[in-house]
């Protein structure tokens, strides 16, 4: 059974609509979306390729934590407490002025509205930005 | 986008995707677009096969410039000088809308009096453009009832941005080109979501909908909202804060979904404020150059793996539905920051993207209207204030979103960095079609990289032949930053004087060469244009 599932490619800026057709929780193809669409019906090569890299074998698997020079596997728990417990020192110690927070134009809206909100209400630091300049 | 804000009152795109096949005329400055926007690329394409008349102007011969009426090609950076010249074409002809300018701008006259001096023939010695070719296509472009500009980082990307996109305002302004459907004005946003990074106030200075942190009212409806003080400061952009790192000022940094250790300008210096650090938290889907600077690592999922949505250039919003589960041990970068945001004493406690999209909803005017059950179709333009509001195709109809549109008159800046004889060329860089900004989702998919496998350095026959130098020669490119070492494409399609290198190959990282000087008002790098030798690729070459 494949099940389609229409999105947005994740590439430029134009918003095309694209289908990823998905076997047995692969993606193995993607197709261009016509109906409610800004493309139409066409993609340009990224666009047909849009699944490609999401079951790369390179992604990152799991959290890594450097320890003595080089990075170990560590579990989300693991992570995220010595992320919140550094987080939270240097907030104390230097103050939310010292925190430097970089939010990404991949991501979606909703996530940069909660990388902003993060940023001001939990490290209380206007430093965030985001490389839209480039 | 600073330049916009101050003209205009708004940042973004004029119009929709879908106009362009209406306009009559379409200059495209600085946007190779068929390799960095194809869709709108193709919509251009189509445009002229319906008689639309194409101005480009580039440095290098790009695909759409050889299908143009009117090939500015100009040396990079020279951009305010060109628009300028227009202008004075336009004012001495007497196409000018007056009715336009009267009625719905101010600040003419200032304009008028900068622009007298900025005649085509001087524009030509500074531009490399002949001056009949900037009259042809002034004309061409006041002519028009229906002109649209279409630009990119060509234009951004230079310590002069603000002053370039104020100039090609100047020139909107000036024709009346603007508030209807197929005339106005467009930057094209490079990565998918830059609009709603941007609108969701991804931003040192502004809360989401470019509400300004230094205003009190708006800090206090966030605090209310929040629960927290709102701090009052603007913050620092990236390039200052990866210069207050390097000096010791910032800590710690946590950067999602970027890589600066390939993209930013001046490359080694950002090595050195990411060694600087005392904390550094990188999340991202694959392993990055920055990664590696990283004390933790925390992996998120890919586009697939999620809900949400995007804002494309035309201001659309769009939903982005989830396929598959996450993968491995992956998570949305929505869910990571919540946990986090809860590990610090601050829940937050959204079971599903579309809640945090009714958060935005309530606190962000333009968005005001935007629902997870109004997006099922093809979406919606913003702004969308409220629930029966159907978005907006084009801005500024009646009105500009500051009331006026306003002249501000401009002078050409030359580059930071001057050629000389030791650094006798002028170096640009870019995107090719087939890579998309630092590679690294496109460069694990073969079938791209078989395309174009690696980084080149583009260089006219004139100056191969001077210095020696043949098509598939690897020769070094060198700035006074740094070097790197690539094979030479030797190509009519790149102007004498110029050499273009591409940036997404971490292998020869074209940002070693730039130069970090900053535009004053948008701060963004010029890393469009540095001074630069090209030697070739021998041993000794290499080590001096
Ligand atoms: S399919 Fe091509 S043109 Fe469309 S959004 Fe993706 S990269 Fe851009």
């Amino acid at each position: 059974m494949t099940k389609y599932v229409k999105t947005i490619c994740p590439y430029c800026g134009c918003g095309c609509s694209i289908i990823l057709h998905v076997k047995d929780g692969k993606i193995v193809r993607t197709s261009p979306a016509v109906k409610d669409s800004i493309n139409k019906g066409t993609l340009c090569i990224k666009g047909m390729l849009a699944h490609e890299f999401v079951h790369s074998p390179e992604r990152l698997r799991t959290p890594l934590i450097r320890e003595n020079g080089s990075f170990r596997e560590a579990t989300w728990d693991e992570a995220l407490r010595m992320v919140a417990e550094k987080f939270h020192k240097i907030k104390e110690k230097y103050g939310g002025l010292t925190f430097g927070v970089l939010s990404s134009a991949r991501a979606t809206s909703e996530e940069n509205y909660l990388i902003s909100k993060f940023s001001r209400a939990v490290l209380a630091t206007n430093n965030i930005d985001h490389c839209a300049r480039l | 986008m600073a330049g916009l804000a101050q003209t205009m009152g708004a940042g973004a795109m004029t119009n929709s995707i879908d106009e362009i096949t209406e306009s009559q005329v379409l200059f495209v400055i600085g946007s190779n677009t068929t390799e960095q926007h194809p869709l709108i690329g193709s919509r251009i394409i189509e445009a002229i096969k319906k008689g639309a008349k194409l101005i480009v102007a580039d440095p290098r011969r790009t695909y759409l410039a050889e299908r143009a009426y009117v090939h500015l090609c100009l040396l990079p950076g020279t951009d305010a000088a060109l628009i300028n010249a227009m202008m004075n074409v336009i004012i001495n002809d007497g196409l000018i809308n007056e009715e336009f300018i009267k009625e719905r701008t101010e600040g003419f006259e200032e304009l008028r009096q900068n622009i007298l001096q900025w005649t085509p023939e001087r524009a030509e010695r500074i531009t490399g453009v002949k001056a009949e070719d900037i009259r042809r296509a002034a004309r061409i472009y006041a002519g028009a009832e229906r002109a649209m500009i279409l630009y990119c980082m060509g234009i951004t990307q230079h310590n002069c941005s603000t002053d370039n996109v104020i100039a090609l305002s100047n020139l909107v302004l000036l024709t009346g080109n603007v508030g209807k459907p197929g005339a106005g004005l467009c930057p094209l946003r490079g990565q998918n979501n830059v609009q709603g990074a941007c609108d969701m106030g991804a931003l040192p200075d502004v809360l989401s909908g470019y509400q300004k942190v230094k205003d009190p009212g708006v800090r206090e409806k966030f605090s209310r909202a929040w629960g927290v003080e709102i701090p009052e400061i603007p913050g620092l952009t990236v390039p200052e804060m990866f210069e207050a790192a390097e000096k010791g000022i910032i800590k710690a940094m946590y950067i999602i979904g970027e890589n600066p250790a390939v993209s930013e300008a001046h490359l080694s210096h950002v090595e050195k404020a990411l060694r600087n650090l005392e904390f550094l938290v990188v999340q991202d889907i694959f392993f990055t150059e920055t990664a590696r600077f990283a004390d933790v690592v925390l992996p998120a999922c890919s586009f697939a793996e999620k809900d949400g949505t995007f804002t494309g250039t035309d201001r659309r919003v769009q939903r982005l539905r989830k396929a598959i589960e996450p993968l491995w041990n992956s998570k949305p970068d929505w869910q990571i920051i919540a946990e986090l945001a809860a590990r610090m004493g601050y829940p937050m406690t959204y079971t599903h993207p579309s809640e945090i999209m009714d958060e935005i909803a309530s606190l962000t005017p333009s968005y005001g209207g935007i629902s997870y059950d109004r997006l099922e179709g093809p979406g919606i333009q913003v702004p969308c204030p409220h629930k029966d509001h159907p978005g907006t195709p084009y801005l500024h109809k009646g009105s500009f979103a500051r009331g006026k549109g306003k002249f501000i008159p401009v002078n050409y800046t030359p580059p930071a960095e001057r050629t000389d004889e030791k650094y006798p060329l002028v170096l640009t860089t870019g995107r090719v079609l087939y890579h998309y900004h630092t590679g690294t989702m496109t460069r694990k998919i073969d079938f791209l990289n078989k395309k174009c496998p690696g980084p080149f350095v583009e260089i006219n026959p004139a100056d191969a032949q001077k210095l020696g130098i043949s098509d598939g020669n690897e020769v070094y490119v060198k700035s006074r930053r740094g070097k790197i070492k690539v094979p030479a494409r030797v190509t009519e399609k790149i102007k004498q004087g110029v050499v273009f290198v591409p940036f997404h190959f971490a292998e020869a990282a074209a940002n070693y060469l730039t130069i970090d000087a900053l535009d004053p008002v948008a701060k963004t790098p010029q890393l469009k244009s540095c001074a630069v030798n090209i030697l070739a690729g021998s041993e000794e070459n290499g080590n001096s």
